[in-house]
């Protein structure tokens, strides 16, 4: 089986759009991909479309009525947060699989404002703030003092991942915030869910990503291979059985899993990358997310936190994106346009936030529920 | 419509109210890997054992494992508020509201000893006027 390779990809700026429908949405990151690698929509052989709050609306085929409708199969997914990054995982397998040599992936989230989960769901009287809290802010907040418990990790440590991606988001023009927030300011913040102020909690936005996947063969034949960026490793778990997951939801034990299974089928270790973007939906889950990824070992995410080492210029750089606390976090866009950012990065065309001489890099999304997707990418030349 | 119920009903179901005994919550467990789940099932989640899950009484007695102060939530819900994860003694772990203590990180103590207490739901009733009684942890 020959390697599969992003040709083409792109994603929108990040914004507000309630004037525009969800496929016009997904259809604006679609093209920017193609013309991204000089391809039309009568070059592509299927279409992989991921979006959550549509999921039962076709979402893939009104795409297609925006920007051709060339009768290609279409396949609609929905994986929670990591929605995204299984449409483009599917596109992969399709084209690793020889079914196909060239295929577009397109994520694409129209969000509204206000508080995830929580809704609660059943008969009788709404159980929020009786039974505990359902709301995201709640959940990652104690998905984060569990990390406290065991090492003492502190509400200002928590706070700086929030003041390292928002300073990063300043060098990125297509992320929602470009706006500096000192300690001081994410800690004042409002409190939503303690540890996570407001400034801690991922913005809810609209926005799309797309990927034009090729087969080696067709990169080469379509001469595309100057700017590939090559699949090293595509992987999705589920979350094995854990004691507590019912009630507290473990986004850690499926990101290792996938993360050793990245690793292990990429043939390099955590030392080997270069930049990563990793799934800050809250200031508390990068935290967990270190050790998850071996960028440390178990216990020491907070001194990584402290000594910088995953800001731009550090280490190992997390988020230079801004990451879904200043980017924004569109769910079923979010795992695309991560694939997006590390690409950029890999061809060296990500400006002054350029991670300098990047070879390799991961990305990493978590669908609570739980799907956990990541990816490993390559620069070609 | 039916008129309201002469006594509350279960804010869930595995909260349990026996007839003329203390009301308690009720795990799933599975008999041949001793799994403790809440809500019940046909087949065990950790191993997939078929036909061995029973019902078995919780404790009211357990530790806090970990907790959020809710300062922000939906219109209508009371905060601040501390959402807690309580393990109980001889398994179960399940989520609530721990009552009796400042929503303070200074003043809750994960590890703290906690007991499961029943309450009015808040004054909440469904559309049929019916009143619930709801579990709270409380520091023991
Ligand atoms: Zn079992």
């Amino acid at each position: 089986m020959s390697d599969v390779y992003v040709v083409g990809v792109d994603m929108i700026k990040f914004g507000r759009f309630p004037e525009k429908t969800v496929p016009q949405i997904g259809a604006q990151a679609a093209l920017l991909a193609l013309d991204d690698a000089g391809l039309r929509i009568q070059q592509m052989e299927a279409l992989y479309c991921g979006n959550l709050y549509q999921a039962n609306a076709m979402v893939g085929q009104r795409i297609l009525q925006e920007i051709g409708q060339t009768g290609i199969p279409v396949v609609n997914t929905a994986n929670a947060c990591a929605t995204g990054a299984t449409a483009f995982r599917e596109a992969w397998m399709a084209v690793k699989a020889g079914v196909y040599d060239l295929v577009l992936a397109v994520g694409v989230e129209q969000m509204g404002k206000g508080l995830l989960g929580g809704g609660g769901g059943g008969g009788g009287i709404p159980k929020e703030g009786l039974l505990g809290s359902g709301t995201m802010p709640a959940v990652f907040a104690e998905a984060g003092m569990e990390h406290s418990r065991k090492y003492g990790t502190t509400f200002e440590q928590f706070a700086k991942v929030s003041v390292k991606n928002h300073h990063h988001s300043t060098m990125n023009p297509k992320a929602m915030y470009q706006l500096e927030t000192p300690l001081e300011m994410v800690m004042n913040a409002e409190m939503i869910a303690y540890p996570n102020t407001k400034l801690m909690c991922s913005v809810n936005v609209d926005g799309s990503a797309s990927a034009v996947l090729a087969s080696e063969q067709k990169a080469k034949e379509l001469g595309l291979m100057k700017r590939a960026v090559r699949v090293r490793a595509s992987v999705l778990t589920s979350d094995p059985w854990q004691e507590r997951d019912l009630v507290l939801p473990d986004v850690n034990t499926c990101t290792r899993l996938a993360a050793k299974k990245a690793y292990e089928t990429a043939g390099v270790g955590p030392e080997d990358i270069d930049l990563i973007e990793l799934h800050d939906c809250f200031a508390t889950a990068e935290i967990l997310h270190y050790e998850n990824l071996f960028l440390c070992k178990d216990g020491e995410a907070g001194r990584m936190i402290d000594e910088g080492a995953t800001a731009l210029g550090g280490k190992i750089p997390v988020n230079v994106s801004g990451g879904l606390l200043s980017k924004g976090h569109p769910l079923g866009a979010t795992g695309i346009a991560n694939i997006y950012e590390v690409s950029t990065h890999l061809r060296g065309e990500a400006g002054k936030r350029q991670v300098p001489n990047a070879r390799l890099g991961l990305t990493h999304v978590i669908g609570l529920g739980s799907a956990c997707g990541i990816h490993v990418l390559e620069r070609v030349s | 419509m039916t008129p309201p119920a002469s006594t509350p009903l279960p804010v869930t179901d595995f909260l349990k109210i026996p007839e003329g005994g203390e009301p308690y919550l009720e795990g799933q467990k599975c008999k041949a890997c001793g799994a403790v789940f809440l809500g019940a099932r046909g087949v065990c989640s950790k191993c997939g054992a078929r036909g061995q899950i029973e019902a078995v009484r919780l404790s009211d007695r357990g530790t806090l494992y970990v907790y959020s102060i809710v300062h922000r939530s939906f219109p209508g819900v009371a905060v601040p508020y501390v959402s807690a994860v309580v393990d109980l003694e001889g398994g179960g772990t399940v989520k609530g509201n721990l009552i009796g203590i400042a929503p303070d990180p200074a003043k809750i103590r994960m590890g703290m000893p906690v007991r499961v207490v029943f309450r009015d739901a808040l004054g909440r009733k469904d559309k049929e006027g019916n009143s619930y009684l709801s579990y709270f942890f409380e520091p023991a």
